[in-house]
């Protein structure tokens, strides 16, 4: 069963399709819980829908909606049916695809769940639906001195934006620490700690929406990724080069007026929590010469942890970053041929290797994924699980003659779920291999021939 | 990740460079060997074993400058390096008519910098040709990588200019000494190691290059060579302001051969061409222009070239004349006028304004008290003050001693090449005493006449070695025509001594010689390696701590200030800041306008609301001071200040130095003067130092780099906020509050 992950509206323009057939009002949500998990700056919601056909006819496709504030940070939505009873239930994930009905109000984004086998008159049918928002708490204040720790706005409905007739629902929503400083009441709503349930609602009609802000503290690090390139060069010669690039900013709450060292070094508890200053990487197994560099030289504070699943980087940047502030650098390294790259038996060979970024914890706003191929293969394809824009380009590398090809994708708004492997096909003849070493060795061969015959040379003129 | 090529390089480095120096003899004996089963003849011997010589001396010279990469990483060093990198950078990316025409306005401010006029472009072109050449090739670098070797590949071409000198004024052994000398040599290394990408990496090649080809035209007389020399001469012009050395050492050079009658065609030929065509093509470079007509300095070659038109007029006279009392009178006659006429003119230029007088450098280079008097900037700089011994002695270990000796054997065989590196090795001698830096220029001269000492000597003590009882003239294998004089003067003297004694000589020669190249590693490994950006030192266990402060800040000023901040510091930072901050700056290690760098002095030496009022003119959005007092870190802005307080009152009279001092004393700790105690600097300095406990046992405010406890730990900031602050404090950043709202 393939795995489709949906995150882009671009998409939605080529898939306007699937769209009609299920008349709305033919299903109703039995019970909907929702668990909002706000302890990151990635905010996580778990949807549990348990959806009946109450027409005539068997449906199809069930429809998601969001409001539009929230469609435009969407960044992964998946969904699976849950068939089974409790201890043992089995899950198959289904296909989600973007989707468009005319009479949406304001703007309402829609997607559209295909079930597997349609849904009979009168069944029922558990979904489950996951999907992450990003760059959806906003910070107030705006900015922060050094010694106050974070404070965010969450906004959402306490009831849940759905086309169809809700009959009972209910909303957890979790935040990283128990203090709270505000939240908006919709009744019954109950506060526990760090957790907010709002309802249980019974019996609300489609496009229902109650709007609620919570204002929270959250320390976590707001880590964004601005723009990422990681470059992928494989050389047959026994390894693959890795470079990414990364522009990297604290999304928090702006730093307002002074930064103390002093009172970051001796109270670091208190100053500057929303701060941070440690990164970590998780990179492939058997990684080697990894470096951490930027535009002006080598960060000398990382350091590398090594062992057969895993090798793990844990490095600072130059300084700690506080809301605003930001970093660029450079993280390469090398590795072994042999785990990423195989041969299928009709000879195409293929690179498996991981999507997304390798930073625990961050969002990245725009990730270019470029594959370099060695010189002198050929048509390239690529299966990625997730639609991304992509095109060639050329790139010239060393004693290159006619440059390699580069497969590159694009992706914006990709969060750590993203890091799932994708494959580039692509044919080559081992005989390029041994283009560049015979190009040195003829010149080299030639150099030392014009040396040989100019000292047997004679060329004055008198005797 | 850069652990194992650390432990593993040094070693194999210095037995590498112990390699040619030592080993030389050995090599020849086991390559005799082996050699005359391959039956080659004694010409092909000799070839193959100056190529292979010449070949490791070429290799070594590059390796041992490499120790900085290995140790720290491919960085540019220092500070004006910086400057040099940036522009390089820019001139890759825009092309040469865009740096050409470059007005920078990211120094300076607000008055900005005409680079491309005032810029010796040619270490840049040099670089980025070399760039664009290998990129041609397809070599994938970086410009950086390529920036921080042109100083070791120039450094190892210099080695083979270095040889083919030797053998011009000497002979090919001499010319392969001077080579691995040089190669090695410590006053040489501390300009050209890996990472010091300075007009200095090139320059010495061009100057040496440019002296080999005019005594080359000299010797022979020929126009191409000489041509060769006046290119030779441009590229000198275009890469470094230490031309000047050449353009007054050449006409003076003439001037002796003249006055000891060493006057020839071949010399007319030789200086002519170059001085006419040298000084042309120098004119191409915007940053002279028309110095070479114009300029005090210039003049003694444009006196020496219409001197040698005299001489050669006089000669043609002479020639029809055939008397000798006619031209006596005729001689007195035209010298005379010839005299006038020339010191009229240069009257008259000096005095119309037309030649400008001698620059403030060039007097300090006269008179080494000059600069401490009247030009305080230039004494500032730490490397032009005066040379001490010690530091010769480091610089040149034992071809201090040879150096004399080679100058008698020069003496000895006087002849127009000879002259030339005589006058080269005593003159430049003069100068490295008068500056530090000019040790640089010395040291090629040093190292050819101990080349001249070194090869001489080993070559009589080996021939008396080989020499047969009967027969005095059997072994010249290697040295040709022109060694056999002052061999067989040699020779004879030391014919009493026998064969133990030129042992025991021999091995005393390559004792000196090795220690020579492990004096020379050490020097480099322990002195010359560092990059100056990055700090290291010894922690408590033993291993190696780093300091990258200097990085963090300008990194975080790049990174997080607005891109059009004007940030204010000491002019030693500007080239840093613009190059790795990449803000604009108020000055910079151009210090071509006293007076902005006395503003800045003055407005760190005043108090917090004076400055204020400066700061707000200048529009200085940050002020950047360096500190050492946590890490012990001597060479901070503390340390410089009284420089600081000296020039800011050499424009602005209000600041004087005695308000800075207690009794002739520096300090700053509770005895320090009020006005110290109180003024930006300090302030800025030592901002809630007063809550650091910095050492274990001594009290909070402790400051480690001067070792005293600061006098002022209350200091309160009005006009200005800390922005940031380095982990270790070597860096401090504040901001400059914008101004009150005014009612």
């Amino acid at each position: 069963m393939k795995l489709i992950r949906l995150a882009l509206p671009i998409w939605s323009l080529v898939l306007l399709c699937v769209l009609h057939a299920s008349s709305s009002q033919e299903i109703q949500i039995v019970n909907a819980e929702r668990r909002i998990d706000l302890s990151s700056h990635i905010v996580k919601v778990f949807l549990t829908l348990k959806i009946e056909n109450t027409g005539t006819s068997p449906v199809s496709d069930v429809l998601l909606a969001f409001p539009p504030t929230q469609a435009n940070h969407l960044a992964l939505l998946k969904a699976q049916a849950a068939t089974g009873k409790r201890k043992k239930k089995t899950f198959t994930f289904l296909d989600v695809y973007p989707a468009e009905l005319p009479e949406g109000p304001n703007g309402t984004k829609y997607f559209s769940i295909s079930l597997h086998s349609k849904l009979g008159a009168g069944e029922v049918v558990t979904l489950e639906v996951l999907y992450m928002l990003t760059h959806s708490l906003d910070p107030f204040p705006e900015e922060i001195s050094q010694s106050e720790s974070q404070l965010v706005y969450y906004r959402d409905s306490a009831i849940l934006l759905s086309p169809y007739q809700v009959k009972q629902q209910i909303t957890f929503i979790k935040t990283p620490s128990s203090k709270i400083e505000s939240f908006s009441m919709v009744e019954p709503t109950n506060r526990a700690g760090a957790e907010l349930k709002y309802g249980p609602y019974e019996n609300r009609s489609p496009h229902s929406y109650s709007p609620v802000i919570i204002h929270f503290e959250n320390n976590n690090p707001f880590a964004v990724v601005e723009e990422l390139v990681r470059e992928i060069e494989i050389s047959h010669w026994g390894s693959i080069q890795i470079t990414e690039q990364y522009k990297l900013a604290h999304a928090g709450a702006r730093h307002k007026g002074v930064f103390s060292r002093v009172e970051y070094q001796s109270r670091p508890g208190h100053s500057g929590i929303s701060s941070f200053r440690h990164l970590l990487a998780r990179l492939p197994p058997r990684v080697h010469s990894v470096y951490y560099r930027d535009e002006i030289g080598n960060i000398s504070s990382s350091h590398l942890r090594l062992d057969s699943k895993k090798s793990e980087l844990e490095f600072e940047p130059r300084y700690p970053l506080f809301g605003g502030w930001k970093a660029t650098f450079v993280i390469g390294y090398g590795l072994p041929l042999e785990d990423f790259l195989f041969e299928l038996p009709d000879g195409k060979r293929y690179l498996n290797f991981s999507f997304g970024c390798p930073l625990v914890e961050t969002v990245v706003n725009k990730l270019t994924v470029k594959v370099v191929l060695p010189e002198g293969s050929l048509d390239p394809s690529v299966d990625v699980p997730f639609p991304v824009e992509q095109y060639l380009e050329k790139k010239y590398s060393y004693l290159d003659v006619v440059g390699r090809t580069v497969v590159v994708l694009e992706k914006n708004n990709v969060v750590p779920e993203h890091n799932s492997p994708f494959q580039v096909y692509y044919h080559f003849n081992p005989i390029f291999m041994l283009a560049e070493p015979i190009m040195l060795t003829t010149t080299f061969f030639l150099l030392f021939i014009t040396c040989v015959a100019y000292l047997h040379i004679d060329l004055s003129i008198s005797k | 990740m850069g652990e194992k090529p650390n432990q593993a390089n040094p070693n194999s480095a210095s037995a590498i460079a112990a390699a040619p120096a030592g080993s030389k003899s050995s090599d020849l004996l086991s390559r005799h060997f082996s050699i005359r089963s391959l039956k080659l003849k004694t010409k092909e011997q000799e070839l193959l074993l100056r190529v292979t010589v010449l070949c490791l001396v070429y290799v070594l010279a590059f390796i041992t400058r490499l120790f900085s990469v290995l140790r720290y990483e491919s960085m540019i060093h220092e500070f004006d390096p910086y400057f040099n990198y940036r522009t390089t950078l820019f001139l890759t990316e825009k092309g040469f008519y865009e740096f050409w025409n470059w007005f920078d306005s990211e120094s300076w401010y607000p008055l900005g910098r005409i680079i491309g006029g005032t810029l010796y472009p040619g270490l840049m072109v040099t670089a980025a040709l070399i760039y664009w050449t290998l990129k041609v090739l397809r070599f994938a670098v970086h410009i950086r990588e390529v920036c921080v070797l042109t100083a070791p590949f120039f450094a190892s071409n210099t080695t083979l200019v270095a040889y083919f000198f030797g053998k011009e004024i000497w002979d090919s052994g001499a010319g392969l000494v001077a080579a691995a000398l040089i190669a090695i040599c410590p006053g040489y290394i501390s300009r050209s190691v890996a990472g010091s990408y300075d007009n200095e990496g090139v320059a010495i090649f061009a100057l040496l290059f440019t002296f080999y080809l005019f005594v080359k035209a000299v010797n022979t007389g020929s126009l191409a060579w000489s041509l060769a020399s006046a290119f030779g001469y441009f590229y000198m012009v275009s890469a470094w302001g230490g031309y000047v050395f050449i353009i007054n050492l050449i006409p003076l050079y003439v001037l002796v051969l003249l006055i000891t009658g060493r006057y020839s065609m071949r010399l007319y030929v030789a200086y002519n061409c170059m001085y006419i065509l040298g000084m042309l093509l120098a004119m191409q470079i915007r940053f002279v222009g028309f110095q070479h007509v114009q300029s005090g300095e210039h003049m003694a070659a444009m006196g020496v070239f219409f001197l040698l038109q005299v001489f050669y007029f006089l000669d043609w006279v002479k020639h029809q004349l055939n008397d000798t009392k006619l031209f006596q009178a005729f001689l007195r006659i035209t010298v005379t006028s010839a005299v006038v006429v020339g010191t009229v003119a240069l009257g008259v230029g000096t005095a119309s304004g037309y030649i400008s007088p001698w620059t403030g450098r060039f007097y300090s280079l006269l008179d080494p008290t000059y600069a401490k008097d009247h030009i305080p900037i230039i004494a500032s700089v730490s490397e032009h003050q005066p040379t001490a011994w010690s530091s010769f002695m480091f610089d040149f270990q034992i071809l201090l001693f040879l150096f004399p000796a080679g100058l008698y054997f020069c003496f000895k065989r006087l002849t127009d090449a000879t002259i030339f590196i005589v006058m080269y090795g005593l003159t430049s001698m003069y100068f490295a005493g008068v500056m530090v830096r000019l040790i640089l220029v010395a040291t090629p001269a040093v190292c050819l006449i101990s080349a001249i000492a070194v090869s001489a000597t080993i070559k009589n003590l080996t021939q008396v070695l080989r020499a047969k009882p009967k027969i005095v003239h059997s072994g010249f294998s290697k040295g040709g025509s022109s060694a056999k004089t002052s061999s067989k003067g040699s020779l004879d003297q030391s014919q009493p001594f026998g064969k133990n004694g030129a042992i025991a000589l021999l091995f005393g020669a390559f004792y000196l010689l090795s220690k020579y190249a492990t004096h020379c590693t050490w020097v480099t490994s322990e002195a010359y390696s560092s990059p100056s950006i990055v700090l290291a030192a010894r922690g408590a266990h033993g291993n190696r701590v780093i300091f990258d402060d200097y990085r963090e800040a300008y990194f975080w000023l790049r990174q997080n200030t607005p891109p059009d901040a004007k940030v204010m510091s000491w002019w030693d930072y500007g080239y840093q800041i613009t190059a790795m901050g990449n803000r604009t700056v108020i000055v910079d290690n151009n210090t071509w306008n006293n007076t902005h760098i006395a503003t800045v002095g003055r407005a760190m030496s005043s108090y917090e609301d004076e400055a204020y009022e400066i700061m707000v003119s200048l529009d200085v959005g940050y002020v950047l001071v360096v500190f050492g007092g946590v890490t012990g870190y001597s060479s901070d802005d503390i340390n410089k200040f009284l420089w600081m307080v000296r020039i800011g009152g050499g424009v602005f009279p209000v600041i004087k130095e005695p308000d800075y001092l207690v009794n002739g004393d520096y300090r700053v700790d509770k005895g320090a003067a009020p006005k110290m105690l109180n003024c930006l600097m300090y302030k800025l300095s030592y901002y809630r130092f007063g809550e650091l406990t910095t050492e274990y046992g001594k009290p909070p405010g402790y400051d480690r780099a001067r070792g005293v406890e600061i006098g002022n730990k209350d200091i309160k900031l009005e006009y200005l906020e800390e922005a940031f602050t380095t982990s270790n404090w070597i860096v401090r950043i504040y901001k400059v509050k914008p101004p009150k709202n005014r009612w």
